[in-house]
This record gives structure tokens, C-alpha cells and sequence, in this order.
């Protein structure tokens, strides 16, 4: 097998992640598939770090993580906030700027 | 005419055997995650992803990234993605029914586009030479080769990364934070107006779930002395998720009868 398969489910999962944050309405599975995509980022940054022979790459991604998980904290703090005045987790209610 | 040029080595026989299992299933629960209704359901195929993940990390010499990917990611990321979900409602399943119209297709012709992109550029890139492999650099074990490398030459980004943590815990903090704008009422103040409201039935507080001796769960709504069933033992969750059973089959009349005729 060749190990550029391995950016190939990268890109996959990139890209199945990206759909998810269009079509779907719920703001706690859209940030879902935010954290899909990272992880898919993730993957391609492990592969880099084995094909260059070093371990830039898997640093790189052990940040990613860190900083994915501050990100989590944050934005569902901010979703809790948002359901605690709007009585709703969909993405289309929070448009009060819109009126 | 197609050029593999990126042709990076081959690997080893049995991962290619578990990318060729784990890959598909991993894409499978991707695709699921977005075409399940329940919330709930898609946490359960990100874990599923993230557990893959892992593996796939592990199986490419990167150890310690693998084990913080499942302690992190499918431990602590997901269970607070679950925690909220219970807080949020567990059935504020969304509708699937577009917003705005047709976004579904246009959304998937684009990622078709964007994603046959993305994996057709990289089947033609040259890297130059074939993959280097991280016997060397793992020469000293993996967690090893990484401190060294964090507590040298990132040491910077890496007191950037703590200062972030630090604030974003603050911030959640401060977001979750809420100020509240009426006294709270104590078990005293609670227990006084129940018996002022004047009914007696409010001043002995609800009645418990179920039926005695002959039906015993929460979502029976228990009898009255005279036999007839009340609605209000029940937790108003459960009315309303609509798993209250009906307590007319267990009620005394009925099954003195069916008893005798046995």
C-alpha cells in the first residue's frame, strides 16, 4: 500500500466534514463536523511528519489538538449561552443581527 | 495519461490490511454522521472516526499522539459534546428539511468538486524522493523524540499553547457564568407557599410513580385510594418525551376481576 493513501482519507474526511457544516442545522453537530475536519488535518500532518522522517509534523498535530480543545470549550460555552436565550441549538434561530 | 507520482513506499503488509478495513468503515460513519437525525447518534460515529484515527496514528509510528487522541479526543472532547447534548435537550433533533432551498445538492455538488480536487492534486504532486520513515527519528522512543523537540525547538508555541488554555478556560468560565436576577427561593419559602396556596393536595407535595403490587416504574402513573390513575406522579419529562405508559390496565377494578376469573 502506498502511504499516500493515507492523504487521499485525509482529504475525504476533510471534505465529508466541510458538507456537514453546510447542510446540517443543529449547531452542536455542525461544531461535530468542525472537529472532523481537524481530525482529517490531523492525519495528513502524522502522514507528512513518517514521509519527511521527522517529527515536525506530529508536533504540529499534538497542538492542533490543544488548541481543538480549547476551541470545543469555548464554542459550547457559546452554544449553551445561545440555547439558554434563544431556547434552541439550530443554527438558523441565532439571526437576531438579521431583523 | 494518470501519474502516480507520489509514489511514497510501500508499507508494510498488515497495515495495509487494517487501512483497507478501518478506512471504509471510517468513511462510512463520516457519511453516517451527517445523514443521521439524533445528535446523539452522530457523537457516536465521531467517536467511532476518532477511535480509527487513533489507530491509524498508533500504525504510523506516532505512539503518543494515538494515545492522546483517544484520552483527549474520544475521552474528554466527545463526553463534553455528550455532556452538552443532555444539557441542550437530548430531543432537539433537528428537522432535516432545507432552510434554504436546494442547498443540500449545491452543498454536495461543491464538496464532489472541492474533494476531487483536493485527492487529484495529490495524486499527481512529486515529492522526489520515496517516504523517509521515522525509524531514526523514533530512535529513542517516540514520547522521547517529541519532548525533545517540544522543549526545544517549540518551546515558544508551546507557552503560547498554555497561555491559550488558560483562557479559554477562563472564557467558558465567564460565557457559562450567569448572573442571577431574582433572589432564590428556599426550601422554607418553597415549603410556606405550598401551604398558603390553599389546596391540601399541594401542601402534601406529589405523589410517587408507580403502581403498588401490581406494576412498579416510573412511567406508571400510580393510584389514587379510589383507584383512579394520577398523571401528575409522573416527571413531566416523561410525559413529555411521551413514555408514560396508561395506568387504565392496572387499575384495581380491572384486575380483581381478571384474578377471580383465574
Amino acid at each position: 500500500m502506498n502511504s499516500a493513501n493515507y492523504l487521499y482519507l485525509s482529504a475525504l474526511l476533510f471534505t465529508i466534514g466541510a458538507v456537514g457544516v453546510v447542510i446540517r442545522r443543529n449547531a452542536i453537530v455542525v461544531f461535530m463536523c468542525v472537529e472532523l475536519m481537524l481530525n482529517a488535518a490531523n492525519l495528513s500532518f502524522v502522514t507528512f511528519s513518517r514521509i519527511n522522517g521527522n517529527l515536525d509534523g506530529q508536533i504540529v498535530a499534538f497542538f492542533t489538538m490543544v488548541v481543538a480543545a480549547c476551541e470545543v470549550v469555548v464554542g459550547l460555552a457559546i452554544i449553551v449561552t445561545i440555547y439558554r436565550s434563544r431556547r434552541s441549538a439550530s443554527v438558523d434561530d441565532a439571526n437576531l443581527l438579521k431583523r | 495519461m494518470i501519474n502516480y507520482a507520489l509514489d511514497l513506499g510501500q508499507t508494510a503488509k498488515p497495515e495495509a490490511v487494517l487501512f483497507y478495513i478501518l478506512a471504509p468503515l471510517a468513511v462510512a460513519a463520516a457519511i453516517g454522521m451527517l445523514t443521521v437525525k439524533k445528535a446523539v447518534h452522530s457523537a457516536i460515529l465521531l467517536a467511532w472516526v476518532m477511535v480509527t484515527l487513533a489507530i491509524f496514528y498508533i500504525a504510523q509510528d506516532a505512539a503518543f499522539l494515538g494515545i492522546v487522541q483517544i484520552v483527549v479526543y474520544t475521552g474528554a472532547v466527545m463526553m463534553l459534546f455528550l455532556f452538552i447534548l443532555m444539557l441542550v435537550g437530548v430531543d432537539s433533533s433537528e428537522s432535516l428539511t432545507e432552510t434554504i432551498k436546494g442547498l443540500r445538492w449545491i452543498a454536495i455538488t461543491a464538496s464532489v468538486g472541492f474533494g476531487g480536487l483536493l485527492i487529484s492534486l495529490l495524486g499527481r504532486a512529486t515529492l522526489g524522493r520515496s517516504t523517509a520513515g521515522l525509524a531514526d527519528a523514533n530512535s529513542n522512543g517516540n514520547v522521547e523524540g517529541l519532548a525533545q523537540l517540544i522543549f526545544s525547538d517549540y518551546v515558544w508555541p508551546f507557552e503560547v499553547i498554555s497561555a491559550l488554555l488558560i483562557t479559554a478556560a477562563v472564557g467558558a468560565m465567564v460565557l457559562a457564568h450567569h448572573e442571577r436576577t431574582v433572589k432564590r427561593v428556599t426550601q422554607r419559602e418553597q415549603s410556606q407557599a405550598r401551604f398558603r396556596s390553599g389546596s391540601l393536595a399541594a401542601a402534601a407535595g406529589l405523589p410517587g410513580p408507580g403502581v403498588f403490587a401490581l406494576h412498579n416504574a416510573v412511567d406508571v402513573p400510580a393510584l389514587l385510594p379510589d383507584g383512579s390513575p394520577a398523571p401528575s406522579s409522573i416527571s413531566a419529562t416523561l410525559k413529555a418525551r411521551g413514555d408514560m405508559l396508561d395506568s387504565a390496565q392496572y387499575q384495581l377494578d380491572n384486575n380483581d376481576n381478571a384474578a377471580e376469573d383465574k
